[in-house]
């Protein structure tokens, strides 16, 4: 964003002192947030000696890259991560496509009980996880899922309460003489839901999908409760049972599985940023 | 192509509210019908009716021989042109046009041959690659329209096509569309507010009221013929005037009596007035019917209204001057421009009496006399 259209804008000009002090805060802000990712970085290149010292080491020396290597092969890193990614693709292509189609029945299409339903399913927002983490579980176990990845993909395939929300509001711009006259044109309800209502939502899908893939990935809670065996686990919950293991901990190998935990989150953030800016705004029009 | 007829259609939203009420209207094959009221009339949902995208409450709709009330809008074989042009904003103009084509499942080639040809007839070859966002209004228009032509239905339904753009675009599109219906020869409903677009355009025009059809007929027969004050008053541009008064006899002789001073009836009209002596009527007239000057050749004593000019509005070799007497505080008069009258002046304005019409009082009041031409 330019310096011409800040929110402070006018406040830098009449007073130049301004800019300084609210640049300080922004940057010790910032140092807050940064020094535990620095801290993990600085880590995971350690040698181990150095990981936990009296005086901390920022630099470490020598720089061990090695320890990358090491933890794939010191844990099932790459297990571990097909898991998430097994589970991340499936349950944001369920999320994403479930709600979509909720959505676009509570916006476009007319039937009794709609309005009902949607307060319905906007209730469900209000139950915390814990509240049905119970009922959950033995719903599973009756259907013989735990222990496998199923708990955590195929619930997705049901719709989230937030992203169809989401989704409705968005779809409730489309002009309505859009999808009638696609209707006109010969097109079925689902060829306007496949054909226009997702291509003209690129940017609220994509918030959508981001969201439940940064869920799905961070998750630990729903792989601690469902998962037994130690060869469906997923990142988060590899890494948390890695750092008990043994009583004596690697920290250094643990850093390292944690940047390249993190890192492909993040990589992915800056492809999608600007898509997921538009669509948290949502200023797109449909002129024309 | 193919005649439309609805009859007895009735519109009720829930909640009650009556939108369309028996409505009966035979289209001709090949006929530019103008359905025209203002906004809340019902004329849209009548439009929207033939679509297929309203359900009727009950009546029928017929398109040639078949009745299409339970047809589907796909099978209707109509194509629509949306005030907002609705036209797909992810899609360029040439996958806009084809689209209904390809639903279809018609041949790639036979596609592209009508969608080139529509295009031609339009002038928008070379827009084809384009998306709408990249068009100015005009060009969207032409695309939206390329997009109903290039279907070939039985009939056009345009709903309010032109309020979208500006005025002199708006005259321009107008007559593009006047020389397409007379090219192609379809069926077209056309629904407007603008009074100007539904005379210059319609073979017949349908003026509608709450859902009800106030006159139906040629666009310069409801001019000078209107059946009821709402529609002598929304037809014309500026409107008619009318003045509230009443029918006195003073001997032989059968005066409307305007408040401030008498006109004399004409004796065309005094046959259907003079068993009315005594009542309240009101005389519509309009603002080329009005003179300020004594040398008009319908000016005499008896036909003056002493009026003070409230404003001027100059249009040219034109103008408009607004005038007003103690009972009637808004009338206009549209009379040659000559630098004669000064704001606040009081003079006699002249009545054409051979162009005046009666109607019975209240805001649609039925006409009592018109002299028919």
């Amino acid at each position: 964003m330019a310096a011409a259209d800040s929110p402070f804008s006018s406040t830098f000009r009449q007073r130049p002192w301004s800019r300084a002090v609210v640049h300080v805060l922004l940057i010790v802000g910032s140092l807050v947030f940064v020094f535990p990712v620095l801290w993990m970085l600085s880590t995971s290149l350690k040698p181990i000696e150095q990981t936990l010292t009296p005086d901390p080491v920022w630099l470490p020396r020598p720089i061990e890259w090695r320890n990358y290597a090491a933890t794939i092969e010191y844990i099932p890193f790459l297990r571990y991560a097909l898991n998430t990614v097994f589970v991340c693709t499936l349950a944001t292509i369920g999320t994403t496509l479930s709600s979509a189609l909720v959505a676009f029945s509570f916006t476009r299409l007319e039937w009794p009980g709609r309005n009902l339903l949607f307060g319905l399913t906007l209730a469900t927002m209000m139950v915390p996880f814990p509240v049905v983490m119970v009922p959950l579980y033995s719903v599973y176990r009756t259907l013989g899922w735990i222990g496998t990845l199923k708990p955590l993909w195929v619930p997705t395939f049901f719709g989230s309460a937030f992203s169809i929300f989401l989704l409705r509001q968005f779809f409730m711009r489309i002009p309505k003489s859009l999808p009638e006259a696609m209707t006109l044109d010969g097109a079925s309800e689902f060829r306007i839901f496949w054909q226009m209502y997702l291509p003209l939502s690129k940017a609220p899908l994509v918030v959508v999908a981001f969201f439940q893939l940064m869920y799905s990935w961070n998750d630990l809670l729903g792989p601690l409760l469902f998962l037994t065996d130690q060869s469906t686990y997923t990142l988060t919950l590899g890494l948390q049972a890695y750092q008990s293991q043994e009583g004596g901990t690697q920290w250094h190998y643990l850093m390292a599985a944690s940047v390249m935990t993190t890192l492909p989150i993040v990589v992915l953030f800056f492809i999608v940023q600007r898509a997921l800016f538009q669509g948290m705004s949502s200023t797109q029009s449909f002129e024309g | 192509m193919a005649s439309v007829t609805l009859k007895d259609v009735v519109k009720v939203y829930e909640g009650g509210v009556k939108v369309v009420d028996g409505f009966n209207l035979e289209i001709a094959d090949r006929e530019f019908v103008v359905l025209v009221g203002p906004s809340g009339c019902g004329k849209s949902t009548t439009l929207r009716m033939i679509a297929g995208l309203e359900e009727l409450s009950s009546g029928t709709i017929k398109i040639g021989d078949r009745v299409v009330n339970d047809v589907p809008p796909k099978d209707r074989d109509i194509a629509m042109v949306f005030q907002s042009y609705a036209l797909y904003p992810h899609m360029t103009v040439y996958e806009n046009m084809v689209f209904a084509l390809k639903l279809r499942g018609l041949d790639a080639a036979v596609i592209h041959e009508k969608a080139m040809r529509a295009a031609k007839i339009l002038g928008i070859e070379g827009l084809l690659d384009r998306k709408p966002k990249a068009l100015s209004g005009g060009q969207r228009q032409r695309v939206a329209v390329g997009r109903a032509i290039v279907r070939e239905p039985k009939c056009f339904l345009f709903d309010e096509p032109l309020s979208n753009l500006d005025a002199k675009l708006r005259v321009q599109m107008r007559a593009e569309i006047k020389q397409l219906h007379m090219s192609l020869h379809a069926t077209t409903v056309y629904v407007t507010h603008d009074q100007e677009e539904a005379m210059t355009l319609g073979d017949r025009v349908v003026v509608m009221k709450d859902g009800v059809i106030q006159q139906c007929d040629g666009a310069l027969e409801i001019y000078h013929n209107p059946a009821n004050r709402f529609v002598a008053g929304f037809l014309g541009s500026p409107p008619m005037n009318f003045f509230e008064g009443q029918l006195v006899r003073e001997g032989d002789r059968l005066l409307f009596d305007e408040g401030t001073a008498k006109v004399s009836v004409p004796s065309w009209a005094s046959a259907e007035l003079a068993p009315r002596a005594g009542a309240a009527v009101v005389m519509g007239v309009r603002p080329e019917a009005m003179s300020d000057q004594a040398s008009a050749r319908f000016a005499t004593a008896e036909n003056a209204i002493p009026m003070r000019v409230t404003l001027i509005q100059p249009l040219g070799d034109k103008m408009d001057v607004v005038l007003a007497t103690e009972r009637h505080p808004h009338a206009v008069a549209h009379v040659d421009a000559h630098a004669g009258i000064r704001v606040g002046e009081t003079l006699p304005v002249f009545i054409d009496t051979e162009r005046v019409h009666f109607f019975a009082p209240g805001a649609v009041g039925e006409r009592i006399a018109t002299r028919r031409r």
